[in-house]
C-alpha cells in the first residue's frame, strides 16, 4: 500500500517538471503519481473534472492507502475542492488536500509515500516542508 | 408566455448570457487587467461557448440536467476561479431543480438560493469582499421579495437584475479580500469587480428572457 499523489497546477509544464524533480528523490515507479494541470487548450487553468479523475486514478493505484493532493494556488484550490464533490464518498474520505508549498511539499510527500507512510503523516510532513528552507536561511 | 422556466427558456438564457459576455469581453478583460490576471472575459467566453455547445448537441431532458450540463461545462472549460465558482452555482441549482420540467417562481427562487449558498461555500467570500457574491446576494434577496408577493417572474428577475447592478457598482470602493485582487490590498479600491460584473450580466439576461 503506497499513498497516491496528485499534483494540481495551472500549468501542465510546471506540474510535470515538479513531478520529475521529486521523482529523482525516490526509486522509480515507487509512488503512484497523477497530474491534473492546465486548460484544455494548453493555456493556464484548472479543471475540476480532470482533477476528480486524477484523484480516482491515484486512489485506485494506492491499494487503499488513499491520496494526498498537492496544488499551486487560486483556482487550483477551488477546483480541487469542487473535485472532491465529484468523486465517490469513500474516495473523498481517503483524500487529503495539502496546503503545502507545491515543490517543497511534493518532494517531502513523495519521499514519505515511497517508504509506505500513511497518508495523514505524508500530508502533515508535506505541510511542514518549508521548515528546512526557513531554518537554513534564518539569520544566525 | 408561461410564467415559469423550462429547458428552451433556460437555453435562451444561457445563449443570451454567452452573447452578453461576448459583447462585454473587452470590458471584463479591462476590469480584470486592473486588479486580476486579465482573463475573466476570455475564460468566461470559452466556458460559455462550451456550455452552449453541450446543451445544443444533447438537449437536457429536464431543468436539473440542464444546470448540471452547464455547470460541468464551465468547470472543465473556464480554467480560472470563475470555473469552479460558476460551476458550483449551476450544479447546486441543478440539485434543487432535479427532474422538474418547469421552474415556477418559488422553485426557481430555491434554485437561486442553493446556487448562492454553493458559491459562498466554495469561495468562502463574505459580502463586502469585492466578489461576485456582492452582486448575487442582493439579487437573490430582491427576487425573493417579489416572489413572496407572488411575482410575476419578469418582475422578480427585473428586481434581481437591478439589485445585482447596484451591488456591482458597490464593489468599486471595496478592498478585495479574495483572489488575485486581494494581493493588491488597498490598491484594489476604485476598481469595479469583474466577477460581480459578469454576475450582473447573468441576471440582466434572465430578466430579458421574460420581458
Amino acid at each position: 500500500m503506497t499513498v497516491g499523489i496528485v499534483v494540481v497546477s495551472h500549468s501542465r509544464a510546471l506540474a510535470d517538471a515538479a513531478v520529475a524533480l521529486a521523482a529523482e528523490m525516490v526509486p522509480a515507479g515507487s509512488v503512484p503519481v497523477r497530474v491534473a494541470a492546465g486548460a484544455p487548450d494548453m493555456s493556464f487553468g484548472t479543471d475540476a473534472a480532470e482533477i476528480a479523475a486524477a484523484i480516482q486514478a491515484a486512489d485506485g493505484a494506492s491499494d487503499g492507502a488513499g491520496v494526498v493532493v498537492l496544488l499551486d494556488l487560486g483556482s487550483a484550490i477551488l477546483s480541487t475542492q469542487l473535485a472532491l464533490d465529484l468523486v465517490p464518498a469513500d474516495v473523498r474520505d481517503r483524500t487529503i488536500v495539502s496546503p503545502a508549498p507545491l515543490v517543497e511539499g511534493l518532494v517531502v510527500a513523495m519521499i514519505n509515500a515511497s517508504i509506505g507512510t500513511p497518508r495523514e503523516r505524508v500530508a502533515a510532513d508535506a505541510s511542514g516542508a518549508l521548515q528546512p528552507k526557513q531554518s537554513q536561511l534564518a539569520a544566525d | 408566455m408561461p410564467d415559469a422556466w423550462d429547458v428552451p427558456l433556460l437555453t435562451e438564457w444561457l445563449t443570451g448570457f454567452r452573447d452578453a459576455v461576448d459583447q462585454a469581453g473587452e470590458e471584463l478583460t479591462a476590469l480584470d487587467s486592473a486588479i486580476g490576471d486579465a482573463d475573466h472575459g476570455s475564460n468566461m467566453r470559452r466556458g460559455l461557448a462550451a456550455a452552449v455547445a453541450a446543451v445544443s448537441q444533447a438537449p437536457p431532458a429536464d431543468c436539473g440536467a440542464f444546470f448540471k450540463t452547464v455547470g460541468m461545462s464551465l468547470v472543465s472549460n473556464v480554467g480560472g476561479a470563475s470555473g469552479p465558482l460558476y460551476g458550483t452555482l449551476f450544479l447546486r441549482m441543478g440539485t434543487v431543480a432535479g427532474t422538474a420540467g418547469t421552474l415556477a417562481i418559488q422553485l426557481f427562487g430555491e434554485c437561486l438560493q442553493a446556487g448562492l449558498d454553493g458559491l459562498v461555500q466554495r469561495g468562502k467570500a463574505q459580502p463586502g469582499d469585492k466578489t461576485m457574491v456582492d452582486a448575487m446576494l442582493p439579487a437573490v434577496r430582491a427576487y425573493d421579495e417579489v416572489a413572496a408577493d407572488g411575482g410575476p417572474m419578469v418582475s422578480a428577475l427585473t428586481a434581481a437584475a437591478q439589485a445585482a447592478a447596484q451591488g456591482r457598482d458597490g464593489t468599486t470602493p471595496m478592498e478585495a479580500k479574495k483572489g488575485r485582487a486581494s494581493y493588491l490590498g488597498e490598491r484594489s479600491v476604485g476598481h469595479q469587480d469583474p466577477g460581480a460584473t459578469s454576475m450582473t450580466l447573468l441576471f440582466e439576461t434572465a430578466a430579458k428572457v421574460f420581458a
